[in-house]
Parts: C-alpha cells; structure tokens; sequence
C-alpha cells in the first residue's frame, strides 16, 4: 500500500511539474504576454521587469518562475485592479466549491440510486428508465440544459430565480444543471458494474448462505459494485470543473468558472494560467484522491500492494 | 452409513430457461429421493441438466431467465418450492448449504473469510459477534485450516484455490445442515487437491451424518465418494442405482457410453477407450422421445417415437430404456462394461 | 411416466434402427461469422438503430438543407432582423436577418468536419502508438507508457484551453486541441490487443513453425481492432462534438462569420428571453446528434464486444 501510494504522489508532482512547465513556455510563446500588453501602464511594466527579471537568461527565468510558482505566487491580473490572482482564486473558490459539491452529493446519491435499481430490476420498466435518464444526462450539454431550466422554471414557472447567487434558492438551478451529468455517468457505471456483480458466485453463495435479497444487495453486491465506481472521481471533478465554467457563466454565479471565462473574453493571461495551473492542481489531487481511496477500499491492493 | 429414511424428494422436476432463441428446457421430469447420511452423486455431460437440478432445489436459479415449470421438492413436511421466499431463506446455508464449483469466484472478494463465515451464523443461529467469531475459527480448523485465529481476518486473496474452497466448505458447515449441495467441487482444482477436498467431504460426512448432493462430470470421483448415483443426460434422468450397480451392471447404454468413454484408476490401461459418438441434442429443440437415441448404437424404431418408463432391476437399481422391455432384443453391454472397477 | 398416450406396443416397434452419425454429428445452426454476427445483434438493438437512423438524416440534412433553404449562411438582410419561423424562414432569422435554418445546417457540417477528423486522427496516433508500444515491449514500452500515464492525469479541458490560448481560435486549432489528448485511449486498447495476441499459445507456436504471422495478424488482430476503433470512433465523435460546442460558448471556439452548432448556441443564449427559438433550433439539433451518437455508439460497443454486453 505505501509503495502504491508513493507511486502515485510521484506521478502526481511530475504532472504538476509538466503542466507549469508547459505554462511557463506557453506564457513565453503567447502573441500579446502580460510583458508587453498594450494595456499595461507603464507603472506596471516597470514592476514586472523588475520582478521577472525579463533581461535574465531563460533558463534564470524559469527557475523563477517555478519557485515563485510554487510559493502560490501565480503573478497578478491587470484586469482585476493588478490582485494578486492566488488571491482572487481563494476568494471565488468557495462559491465553486460549494456548488460542486452539492452537485456530487446529489449526483451521487441519486445515480447509485438510478444504477442499483435498473440493476435490480434488470430488463424492466425501471432499468429503462435508468438507461434513457443516463443517455440524455450524458448527451445534453449543459449549455443546453442550463438555457432549457431557466427558460421553463426560472421565467415561465417562475418557481426558482435564474441568475446570481444571494441565497441558498440561487444555488438549486445550477446544482441541478450540474448534477445532471454526475448522475448519469454514476447511473450508468453502478448499473453495469452491478449487473456485473450480480452474476457473480460469490452473490449466489451469498444467497445459499440463507442471506435475504435485500442483504445480499447491501453487504455484497453494492460494496463490490463501488471499487470501480470510484475511478470515475477524476473525469467527474473534471467533468464538474468544466461544467461550471459554463453555469457559472450562465447563471451569473462569482465563482471560479466565471472568473475563467472572463479572463478568457478580456485575455488576462496571468489569471488564465494562474487558474489553469490552479485547475491542473485540483485534478491531480482528485487524481490522487481516486487512485488512494481505490487502494484502501480494495483489500487486493491493500494488503498486498498490487493487483498487476 | 445410510440411515434409510429419506430427507429429500424431488418429484418431476421441470425447469426451463428463456433464451433468445426460445425456451431451453433445462429439467424435464427429473425424480429422485436423497436419504439421510448418504452421498448422491449427479453424473452427466455439462448442460446435462445436474447443476440447474442443483440449484433448483436451493431456488437460487435467477428470476428474470428461468422458470420452475412443475414438480415438488419435498423436504420434511414442505414442498420447498411452494413456501415463501421468506421461508426458503430460513431453508438457505441453514438446512440446506450449496458448494459451488470455482472457489476463486465463490468468496466475495472485499469482505474477510472469518466474516463471510459468520454471516450465516449470526443469521441462522443469532450467535452474538464474538460467539460467532468463536465459531468461524473452529470451523476453519475443522476443514484443515492452519492458524486458523489469523486466517479468519484475511481475505480470500490470500488463500490458494484448495483453501478457499476449504473456507467455502466451512461456510457450507456452519450451521451444520442437513444437506449439502456440492457442485463440481473438485472441478476447477489441481488433482492432487481435489483427492483432499474429497476425503475431507468424506470425513465430514462421516462425523456430522450430512447428506450430500454432489454433482460432477467425473466417474472417478463418483467411484471414491458416493454411495448412490443418479445418470443425467439431456435434463432427463435415465439411471439411477448404488455405487456397485452403475459400475458393475449399468442398464443404460449412455451408462456404458459412460463407463467405457473415461480410463478410470483401476484398469490396467490395456482396455480402449470408446467415445460417445456425436454430440447432445439442441436443447432448444430435444426429441420428446428418449434423448439419446441419435447416438444409440441400439437405437429401435420405438425409441424415436416414445419416451421409455423406468424399468426396476434387483436392488435400488433403475433405468429408463426401451431395451429393458419385455419385446425388446436382447443386447449384451460393451465388454469392458462390469470389469471396471 | 408419460405413459397414458400410448398405443398398444408391436414387436416391429422394437426393431433396430442403427445409429444414425448424420444425425448425431449434426450441429445446430451454421457456423457464424463476426462481422455478420455483430450486424445481426445490432439489427435487434431498436435503440440503437434508431441512433443510426438520425445519424443518417441529420448529416443529410446538413448537406443538403443550405442547399434547399435558398439562402446563403452568410448573406445578411437586416429588413428581416429576428423574425421567427416562417414559410420564408424555416427556423427564423438572427439578429442580422441571416436565414437560421441555412445557418443551423451549415454550423452541423462544421460540427461533424471538426468531429470525425479529430476521431479518424486520434484513431491513427493511436493505433501507431499502441502498436509500436506493444511489438517492441521492454524499455521503449515502459517509457511509452509512462508518457501515456502523465497525459491521462493531464484533463483534455487543461490542454484544450492552453492550446487555444496559443493558437489562432479556427476549425484546425479546434481540431489539433482535441487530438493532443483524445488519442490515448484509443492507444491503451490496441496495445492490450496487441499483447493480448502477443502472448497467446497459438501466436508463438505459429512463430516457431516460422509460418502464418501475417495470417495471424490479419485473423485475428485486424478484426479486433477494427471493432475498438469503430467503438471509439462512436465515442469519440459525440465527445468532440460536445467539446467544439464548448469551446465556442465559452469564447474560445469558431470565430465569426462562420458557425458551429455550438457558437450558435451561444449566440442564441443572448436571446433567451424574447427570441429563444435562436437557441433551441441549433441545441435541439446538438442534442439529436449527441443523443443518437451515445445510443449508436452503446448499441455498436455491446453488437461488436459481447463479452462487455450488460
């Protein structure tokens, strides 16, 4: 188990290492940097040269740059008044996180729900409905159906409001839009594994025990099913992290998905990569997360180190 | 060893399976009784029928693909196939436990032995935690487990194929039953293990008086282990008699396709080895008459048009064969037949 | 048993009848073929074919709706700003009197040009890849392999941004950010494939005989493999379609006057309260395309892959 996990911290810090690598040169490569925009003041310019050392070799450079990098100091957005962008990030993160979170809750639950009762009632009305809920959850993009909620319950039903985020009630809509995905991907993997599982011996000899229906499902079949389910934590968070950078957008929400995109519109490089590097981050430590929680919860990993 | 009263009577047992090419019948018209503290072994090819037979009687064949189209399982006073889920459960690992054919698949995989062994205990016996905890050792020290306080917090990973399927036959004593359902147990084993699992069978047996069901393919085994044999052949039942009688002076020309098709320990290897010719019918379409006649070598025009009764030979022996009738030629059996052994 | 249909026994009932080895040796059905197999199990798959179906109509729709509209994707006619649908306009018009349905059509072809060649791309890095990680083994395996361990970390979404950031925002810059990362499960499969063949018993023995690896190859590798790409292919292609869209409602996608569905959605979206029919028309189409992909593509994984059928 600790050579697994080590395994993996050392995967997760070289990938760090590549992508703020690749973001240092892309900064050197890009059209208009930070370093000679028109919109910077000539104040500002004077502050960057003297903090980057612009005249210095690459090389110098980038030694900087990763050190500094890895201080959290990712530079500063012209854009948001010359902030400091590590800063801006902490301040919108929690709004995301939030919604993120509630999003997965959600999409959890209800697609283990979802998986395990079209498992359950494999071939039936139930199992259909399962099926068809996690096809469209996977097909509509939530452009789509984020326009689609607030167009029907927000402006026709009036029921929930459809733009900023000043209560509770502002942050249904866009858990919902956002959760759609989580469920069917969810859905769809726990009805497979479970159909999977199902037909395993070890589930018959579970029933041969004398064990009811509903305890075979609880202490046998469910438990099993989850070991894979938890590999899709990483395209999950990433799938979650993608999405809002589009509800945010759309539901005017001062999180860090809007906070990209706009920076993105008004090409303020240095809190788009500071939110990238800040992004890449994140996924490594779900990546990390997902193949550590893996190891621990499959005693075949667990207590002998290795499944290969 | 056999105390002469029957503990189980399966009584035209009829088991189909939905199938996308139509209904497979799996069972047809399969009866036999089970008496106590003895060893019924199940012989046939694979898709024979024993295994859906086996599993019929536990009522662990899934919902949505099969069906039990009729007969009775008579255990005690119940017809196990009438009485309600709820009931069977209380039937289930507690009166009647099942061992199933591949040990590197029959033990869940994330939970530990001592656990999958006290789930049952904690079932059917309410035995407290600790009791049962108690209980798991001694069971696994029972099936000649060593070290058995440490095995119990390990998971099945850590166990070779001859010891899970030592844990399974823990499982499978428990809660001491009154019958064991063994399905090809020994199958997915190295033959020097199968030989140990068999004798612990035995031994078990001979100690607890547990009746066995135990289905197999192989003769071998049937000769080492059991005490009565019943022959399967396409869902159909079509001889049954002890140990001596299917060996010495089988009835059925399966039978002798059977004896005369394996080498077996005893024969000094000068004897041939005869192949059954050609292969089982399609199950989607069986004959209505006798099953085997396709590949009869004494195959009468009678034989394609009926189904043939059993015939009662001397002893417990019966077969289901035409040749056995009182206007039927009379045929001598293969002449390795009746030597072996 | 089953005694009381019968008739009276006659003794010539009991002559017999010899064994008949035609009869015995028959097998029932005859010997079946992979790809007619897996056409046959996709043909009973309704969901599937239905999938297909709307695949068909909506890639002919593309081609030929701009065709039929009698209006060109670009020409402007600000007398008829925002009009909704017509017998004139079919879907409406936008904001700079441009005929939507001619657009809608239009943006679909650019959809799937940018869709299909980022799949058929990621396809070919990735049976190369894969295949050349696979045959040689040892260090250059483990090295390639490591390469593909760090881009797995590595989300598309990261690469994608960066690369758009770079690069002018077009259909090429769309499509090359799509393939650094999409080619590498296409990868891992064939390299399994190919070690899968690598270590069968029957791959070595026709080695040492020194005969049949082409055959071999073409037998049983070529087949395989065809089935994975076409899988990933059904995959890949909704994926990318999905991703364009994205790209282009987040800003960073197809630049004016050309359109995809996705920039169409995005310009729609301004106009969600008061014309929404400029959003629904071109999402009502991606969702048709998305939805009919994923069901294809389900139907086409469990039709060639039996043993994934669940």
């Amino acid at each position: 188990m600790l050579r697994y996990t080590a395994r993996r911290l050392v995967i997760a810090v070289f990938t760090l290492f590549i992508i703020a690598t690749v973001t240092f040169f892309i900064m050197q490569l890009l059209p208009g940097t930070p370093f000679n925009d028109e919109k910077l003041s000539d104040e500002a310019k004077a502050q960057l040269e003297a903090k980057y050392g612009l005249d210095d070799p690459l090389v110098v450079q980038y030694a900087r740059y990763m050190a500094n990098m890895a201080q959290g100091d990712f530079g500063n957005s012209f854009y948001y008044n010359n902030t400091p962008v590590l800063g801006i990030l902490l301040g919108r993160f929690p709004v995301s996180a939030f919604l993120g979170f509630q999003a997965m809750v959600v999409g959890v639950f209800v697609g283990m729900a979802l998986g395990i009762v079209g498992a359950l009632k494999h071939n039936t009305f139930w199992d259909s409905t399962a099926t068809v809920v996690a096809v469209l959850g996977i097909s509509i993009p939530s452009f789509v159906l984020g326009p689609l909620m607030q167009y029907w319950v927000g402006v026709k039903l009036g029921w929930l409001p459809i733009a900023f985020f000043d209560s509770w009630k502002h942050s249904i809509m866009p858990s919902i839009a956002l959760s759609v995905f989580v469920i069917a991907i969810i859905a769809r993997f726990m009805r497979t594994e479970m159909l999977e599982v199902l037909a395993q011996d070890y589930i018959t000899l579970a029933k041969a025990k004398g064990l009811s229906a509903l305890g075979v499902v609880l202490r046998h079949a469910v438990r099993n099913s989850l070991i894979p389910v938890i590999t899709v934590i990483f395209p999950l968070v990433v799938g979650l992290v993608t999405g809002s950078l589009v509800i945010e957008q759309i539901f005017a929400i001062p999180g860090i998905g809007e906070l990209f995109v706009t920076s993105i519109v008004v090409s303020d490089y240095f809190m788009i990569m500071g939110t990238t590097v800040f992004f890449a981050v994140l996924f490594v430590v779900a990546l990390l997360i997902q193949d550590i929680a893996y190891g621990i919860i499959d005693p075949r990993i667990r207590v002998s180190g290795g499944k290969e | 060893m056999t105390n002469g009263d029957i503990l189980l009577k399966v009584k035209d047992l009829k088991v189909s399976f939905r199938t996308g090419g139509g209904e497979v019948q799996a069972v047809r018209d399969v009866s036999f009784d089970l008496y106590g503290g003895e060893t019924l072994a199940i012989v046939g090819e694979s898709a024979s029928g024993k295994s859906v037979t086996a599993k019929s009687i536990m009522r662990l064949l899934p919902a949505d693909t099969s069906e039990i189209k009729g007969g009775e399982v008579i255990f005690g006073d119940r017809d196990l196939l009438k009485i309600s889920e709820k009931e069977m459960e209380g039937v289930r690992g507690r009166k009647i436990a099942m061992i199933f054919q591949d040990p590197m698949t029959s033990l869940d995989p994330t939970m530990k032995v001592g656990r999958q062994i006290t789930e049952a205990l904690g079932k059917h016996l309410k035995l407290s935690r600790s009791g049962a905890n108690k209980q798991a050792v001694e069971l696994l020290q029972m099936v000649g487990i060593p070290n058995a306080e440490e095995r119990v917090k390990q998971y099945p990973h850590q166990f070779s194929g001859g010891m899970r399927q030592r844990v399974v036959i823990a499982i499978a004593l428990a809660c001491e039953p009154d019958i064991i359902i063994a399905d090809e147990p020994t199958t997915a084993l190295d033959v020097t293990i199968q030989a140990q699992i068999l004798d612990l069978l035995r031994d078990l047996q001979e100690r607890k008086g547990t009746s066995i069901i135990l289905i197999t393919h192989d003769l071998g085994v049937v000769a080492n282990t059991a005490h009565r044999v019943a022959v399967m052949y396409s869902g159909r039942l079509i001889e049954t008699g002890t140990v001596r009688e299917i060996f010495y002076s089988p009835k059925h020309p399966y039978t002798w396709g059977l004896l005369t098709s394996v080498p077996l320990a005893t024969s000094d290897g000068s004897q041939e080895l005869i192949p059954i010719q050609g292969s089982p019918p399609d199950p989607l379409d069986p004959p209505k008459a006798c099953p085997f006649a396709a590949r009869c070598p004494h195959t009468m025009k009678i034989c394609v048009e009926d189904m043939p009764e059993f015939t009662d030979f001397t002893g417990q022996q019966r077969a289901a064969c035409w040749l056995h009738h009182e206007m039927a030629p009379h045929v001598e059996p293969p002449a390795r037949v009746g030597e072996a052994k | 048993m089953e005694t009381g249909r019968r008739a009276t026994l006659t003794p010539e009932m009991f002559e017999p009848v010899g064994m008949d080895a035609q009869e015995g040796e028959r097998i029932a059905g005859p010997p079946s073929n992979f790809w007619r197999d897996a056409w046959r199990r996709l043909k009973r798959n309704k969901v599937a074919l239905f999938g297909l179906v709307s695949i068909v109509f909506v890639i002919a729709a593309a081609y030929v709706g701009p065709l039929i509209s009698g209006y060109g994707p670009y020409a402007q006619d600000l007398s008829v700003r925002l009009q909704g649908s017509s017998s004139e306009h079919w879907f409406g018009t936008d904001s700079f009197g441009r005929d939507l349905f001619t657009r809608v059509w239009q943006g679909t072809q650019i959809s799937l040009y940018i869709a299909f060649l980022a799949a058929f791309i990621d396809i070919a890095i990735g049976i190369g890849y894969g295949a050349i990680s696979a045959y040689y083994g040892g260090w250059i395996d483990s090295v390639m392999q490591r390469i593909i361990e760090i881009l797995v970390g590595i989300p598309n979404l990261v690469v994608v941004i960066l690369v758009m950031i770079i690069l002018q925002p077009g259909i090429l810059t769309i499509t090359f950010a799509l393939v650094i990362t999409g080619w590498v499960g296409m990868a891992r499969l064939v390299r399994g494939q190919v070690m899968q063949l690598k270590e069968e018993e029957f791959f070595l023995a026709a080695r040492s005989l020194g005969a049949g690896t082409g055959r071999l190859i073409w037998k049983h590798l070529i087949p395989n493999i065809v089935a994975i790409a076409i899988i990933n292919l059904m995959f890949t292609i909704p994926n990318a379609i999905f991703f364009e869209a994205f790209l282009s409602f987040i800003g960073l996608g197809i630049t004016v006057p050309q359109a995809s569905l996705g920039s169409l959605v995005s310009d729609g979206y301004k106009f969600l309260q008061g014309d929404s029919y400029l959003l629904w028309f071109p999402a009502g189409v991606l969702c048709l395309l998305m939805i009919s992909f994923n069901l294809l593509a389900d139907g086409l994984r469990d039709a060639l892959d039996p043993r994934m059928k669940k």
